[in-house]
């Protein structure tokens, strides 16, 4: 059965998503959406730099981004820089640079536009492995952090008083996405990996009473969005790493407008 | 709880009570700016200490350094070996983007049985609000819930900063009276933030008056036989409130440096300035 590269792409894809939605979760509730688009963009960099190096990608990508994390803590005791000025900087920066040290290796141009947008369908039996040992890493840490990630993203101080590592558990935190984003970025790209973590989150959010089950919901609703996207770009052949998050778009709003019947869509109250 | 109120009850008034946190010639810098200096204070369980002052005079970093969540420029904050704490913080709320229940927010930082947090809620009386969304409380309700919260962990010292901030007088007058009988059944020190410079909780052993430095300590009066105060709070009210008449020695510039007091020592009615509405003797330190 992995010797069929749609098999391989669903599984792949699957994979990611289901932990991708409960550390979406998080990204939503912290407010970090444009945190993690940051790191993801400067995978380019690592994808650039593991290739002039000629190691393997994915960890060139790690640790770019896992620098890139580091950098943005670092940034932001700068009071005179805005944080989101600061983002902005590292991602466009990074981007910039990757780009760049791309156009030094020889042969990796033509190969820009499915790290940028994603190759699902070209995924290997090593990539899958490389796939199963983030994501089983990333689950079980987000596991273990749950209850102090949550308790920190509610109230930090309470936490801290309560005795509830807060730095440490945010570092892990940003670790964790730097090595989703890792882990994603051969399934939806560069530019789009943010989406996989937020949207299917977001729908989650609506039909959720507590932060467990909208994880889980959240997990559920991307896996369902690879399949939905991978089964309209064989469709009508579009580039697989869009048709998933259109797919997964279009499941936000089929919640939506399901939820919108019930409980319309009026309480914005806090 | 019953064990604890027996003993609670007994002592709170009694000789030697256990230590539970102290600052010592505390001193907290922001940006080489001195917010606190010279603070000391000590609180023991069963007793209530209650800390007042203007904006910007340092009451909830007084607060937070004795938690430890920021550090100490000089001099010492600490709670003592053993003490566990209940905090309820300054500002809480959580985005509509979360969902949490109240029953959730229990069990935040540490797992709690389903008795347990039914009973925490049903001793300060939200017990209904179990499956409630916390996004959706008010303000009062906030308070009790979190209240709730810090109870569950079984503390020796409640931290309450602003636990009245967002409540209605009536709402007020009842918290304190809750705090109140918390401290008398569990021997519970409270250390409490209050918003109002002149209104404390009747119960408080001591009041200590913040800016940058602690102006002047004491504990506030009995008013509530005053049939001027009856009449403004009503009886219930005024059973739970006090007043703290403010008798300092010094006076602030206007960035809030003590300067030399001309009338040393001639205790006029209120030598600070800090009687009714002249709290802007203070406004100069944010």
């Amino acid at each position: 059965m992995l010797d069929d590269f749609l098999f391989r792409a669903l599984l792949g894809g699957v994979m990611v998503a289901l932990v991708a939605g409960p550390l979406g979760c998080f990204v939503v509730w912290r407010r970090m959406a444009y945190f993690g688009d940051t790191m993801a963009h400067s995978a380019l960099l690592g994808v650039s730099l593991g290739l002039l190096l000629s190691i393997q990608p994915v960890i060139g990508v790690a640790l770019v981004v896992v620098i890139a994390a580091f950098a943005l803590f670092w940034l932001e005791r700068f009071r005179w820089l805005a944080s989101d000025t600061a983002l902005g900087m590292l991602a466009h920066g990074s981007l910039a640079v990757g780009l760049v040290v791309a156009s030094t290796v020889p042969g990796l141009r033509i190969d820009l536009m499915s790290y940028l947008f994603g190759d699902i369908l070209a995924i290997g039996r090593q990539d899958l492995i490389w796939i199963a040992a983030g994501v089983a890493i990333t689950m079980l840490a987000l596991g273990l952090i749950w209850r102090d990630l949550l308790a920190a993203t509610v109230q930090a101080d309470l936490a801290k008083a309560e005795g509830v590592p807060v730095g440490r558990v945010r570092l892990i935190f940003a670790l964790l996405v730097a090595l989703l984003i890792a882990a994603a970025m051969k399934i939806v790209g560069i530019l789009l990996v943010t989406a996989l973590l937020i949207i299917p989150a977001a729908a989650a959010r609506r039909v959720s009473g507590s932060p467990e089950v909208m994880a889980l919901v959240a997990a559920l609703l991307g896996a369902i969005s690879v399949g939905g996207g991978l089964g309209l770009s064989l469709w009508i052949d579009s580039p697989s790493g869009p048709s998933i998050v259109l797919a997964a778009i279009i499941l936000f709003v089929l919640v939506l407008a399901g939820t919108g019947l019930v409980a319309g869509g009026t309480d914005r109250r806090r | 709880m019953g064990a604890a109120a027996v003993i609670g009850g007994q002592e709170n008034h009694g000789g030697d009570r256990r230590l539970l946190a102290r600052a010592q010639a505390l001193e907290v810098q922001f940006g080489g700016r001195a917010v606190l200096s010279g603070v000391d204070m000590d609180i023991a369980a069963g007793e209530i200490v209650t800390i007042i002052g203007p904006n910007g005079s340092g009451k909830t970093t007084l607060v937070k350094a004795l938690l430890g969540l920021i550090s100490v420029t000089q001099g010492s904050a600490r709670l003592m070996p053993g003490t566990r704490i209940g905090y309820v913080p300054q500002r809480f709320g959580v985005d509509a983007v979360l969902p949490l229940r109240v029953d959730r927010l229990m069990t935040l930082t540490a797992p709690a049985s389903a008795s347990a947090i039914g009973a925490a809620l049903e001793r300060v009386g939200v017990a209904h609000l179990r499956r409630a969304d916390v996004a959706s409380l008010s303000g009062g309700e906030t308070q009790r819930v979190l209240l709730a919260r810090a109870l569950l962990r079984q503390p020796d010292l409640l931290v309450l900063d602003e636990p009245v901030q967002g409540v209605d007088f009536a709402g007020e007058a009842a918290l304190y009276a809750l705090i109140g009988e918390l401290r008398d059944e569990m021997g519970l020190g409270v250390l409490m933030v209050s918003h109002d410079l002149h209104v404390v909780m009747a119960a408080t052993d001591q009041v200590l008056c913040l800016n940058g430095h602690i102006c002047c300590a004491g504990v506030p009066s009995d008013v509530s036989r005053h049939p001027e105060f009856l009449r403004l709070f009503g009886r219930q009210a005024a059973a739970t409130l006090a007043v703290y008449r403010h008798e300092h020695d010094h006076d602030h510039d206007l960035h809030g440096h003590v300067v030399a007091d001309e009338a040393d020592g001639d205790h006029a009615p209120d030598p600070h300035g800090h009687g009714h509405h002249a709290h802007h003797s203070h406004s100069g330190h944010e």
